[in-house]
């Protein structure tokens, strides 16, 4: 593949160059949380090393160059997801303080009793328990579009359910227990067709190909930092200027004010409205790194690296005698998960690790798909633009590793 | 297979894990209890049947990981017409076997329970073999409430 050397990628990622219980890590958990380059790890470090000051406040040298720093990650957070403005941009703690953040703002101002908010079947409970607690709080009801076998969303029902109490969509990009890419595109423009705004949870997409929130048409655009290459505590949410706007403040504190007297609050300008507080600085250089290495190497290439690798791995599970991958969505990000005949996921997961192979196993956070399968848990391996052929070969053979413990 | 798996799966183990023993609702049943791991989602429920001080019949029903199903097919055999106060005292033992490994703890008084012993190697996999005996518990004090490993 042109540009995209998948064995000088692993020498930029040092956690990758260890041994674990005497073999190679192969690290298969990337939707989990991802590993970070050392050039995110050296961003860091230079920023509290050289840079480190308060933003938006000091006339001093440092507050000036971390103010630059911190707006400089948004503006490059902007042209990542090609967003039309940098103030659309709004730092948060990750995936799930993004969907609250819209939930307690947009929902509390928009939703009343009887008022529905329409999600999908196969959301991490990121994007279910929020739109449940404002349903709590509001009166409002949560409706679900379905899933099929495949893993796919019905989307000749989800028409049917876009009514006129609707007042928000919100749905995944990419399933993170099945790896189903949505079609989001479609989605919105059939809903802005009868006015209802949509979120979009990009947690799992924004690290497997190219995000042009403008190309979706969406509303919101939520995704996290540590997914994406970049660290813990910092994510994003994306908002369309005349959808935040009118928003009242999410959290109250430092610097989402204009002034204060004891009667009266004039609050701040978009974005810093929604940014209460002393923001994580070091995780927005942090982030703007981990971008500025995913452009370096090219979204489409990462893309395509990711396809390749999908393609290789489905087959080669497909080749271990009772293993059934749950999730077989026409279009689908580098993540599989599965069943091993009916050895539980837990037993698939510990005789893994102690190969070194690290999955995630469980529910994946989203009990709702795996009540659907019908299955209390997966084992789940997920893919990133560092993994290898190779790590795919040392998944399989563990797996008749773990055929062999439980024959 | 490296020594600490195949003492974690140990024959026994994967037996009782394949065919476990009791799994049913005991009828007629005066105590009970269900019990939840939310970490992974396992679920066990545990019937007994309790005639002054002795657990005179005992079932447990539930889905798990091989650890979770052993440990509750094995505890089921073990509890089996003992007094109250044996049951929470194999509870102990059991506890330290898996959390602190078969040092300092009198195997011998645990009988088959011992084959848990390679747990202690796997802390991830400690709440899986307590799950069932964290149920028990509940039934005994008659605690309606499910309990939870978290």
């Amino acid at each position: 593949m042109s540009g995209f050397d998948v064995q000088r990628v692993r020498e930029d990622f040092p956690i990758l160059r260890q041994e674990v219980r005497g073999r190679p890590l192969v690290y298969l958990d990337s939707a989990a949380t991802s590993q970070k380059p050392q050039a995110v790890i050296d961003a860091i470090v230079r920023f509290y090393q050289h840079d480190n000051a308060n933003v938006h406040r000091g006339v001093h040298v440092l507050s000036e160059r971390s103010t630059e720093a911190y707006e400089g990650a948004r503006e490059t957070v902007r042209r990542f997801i090609n967003a039309r403005d940098a103030k659309e941009i709004i730092f948060v703690r990750g995936t799930t303080e993004a969907i609250n953040l819209v939930a307690q703002t947009y929902g509390r101002k928009h939703l009343g009793p009887g008022d529905e908010v329409l999600i999908t079947h196969i959301e991490h409970h990121a994007n279910i328990v929020p739109w449940r607690m404002l349903c709590e709080q509001t009166g409002a009801v949560l409706k679900v579009i379905p899933v099929d076998e495949r893993g796919e969303l019905k989307l000749d029902e989800a028409d049917a359910m876009m009514t006129e109490r609707t007042r928000i969509l919100a749905v995944s990009h990419v399933s993170n227990a099945l790896g189903t890419v949505t079609p989001v595109k479609e989605l919105t423009r059939r809903a802005h067709a009868k006015g209802i705004p949509v979120l979009v949870d990009g947690a799992q997409a924004v690290t497997h190909f190219p995000v042009d929130v403008q190309d979706i048409g969406c509303d919101f655009y939520a995704f996290s930092g540590h997914k994406m290459f970049g660290p813990t505590g910092i994510g994003v949410l994306y908002g369309r200027m005349e959808r935040l706007e009118p928003l009242p403040p999410y959290q109250g504190g430092g610097d989402m004010i204009l002034s204060v007297t004891m009667e009266k609050v004039t609050y701040n300008r978009v974005p810093h409205r929604f940014e209460a507080g002393t923001p994580d600085l070091a995780g927005a250089v942090g982030l703007a790194a981990a971008i500025r290495y995913l452009e370096s190497l090219g979204m489409a290439n990462v893309a395509a690296h990711d396809q390749e690798l999908l393609a290789y791995a489905t087959q080669a599970l497909e080749s271990v005698p009772g293993l059934r991958i749950v999730g077989q969505a026409r279009e689908k990000s580098a993540v599989l998960s599965f069943l091993l005949e009916d050895i539980h996921p837990h037993d698939v997961g510990t005789i893994l690790d102690r190969e070194g192979i690290c999955i995630r196993t469980g529910h994946h956070c989203a009990q709702p798909v795996m009540q659907f399968f019908k299955v209390p848990a997966t084992s789940r391996a997920s893919l990133a633009l560092y993994n290898t052929r190779e790590d795919v070969d040392a998944l399989v053979r563990g797996l008749h590793k773990v055929l062999e413990v439980f024959k | 297979m490296s020594s600490d798996l195949s003492d974690l799966y140990q024959e026994v183990v994967l037996e009782h894990s394949k065919r476990p023993r009791n799994y049913r609702v005991v009828e007629g049943h005066s105590h009970e209890a269900a019990g939840h791991n939310p970490l992974c989602g396992d679920q066990l429920s545990v019937t007994m049947k309790v005639e002054g001080d002795v657990i005179r019949d005992i079932g447990f029903q539930g889905q798990g990981c091989a650890i979770s199903k052993a440990s509750a097919s094995l505890m089921t055999g073990a509890v089996k017409d003992k007094t109250r106060a044996e049951a929470e005292a194999l509870f102990e033992r059991v506890h330290k076997l898996v959390t602190e490994g078969p040092e300092g703890v009198d195997v011998d008084a645990l009988g088959k329970l011992a084959v848990l012993s390679g747990v202690s190697e796997f802390p991830a996999r400690v709440k899986c073999a307590s799950l069932a005996w964290h149920t028990l518990r509940a039934a005994l004090e008659g605690r309606g409430e499910a309990v939870s490993t978290e």
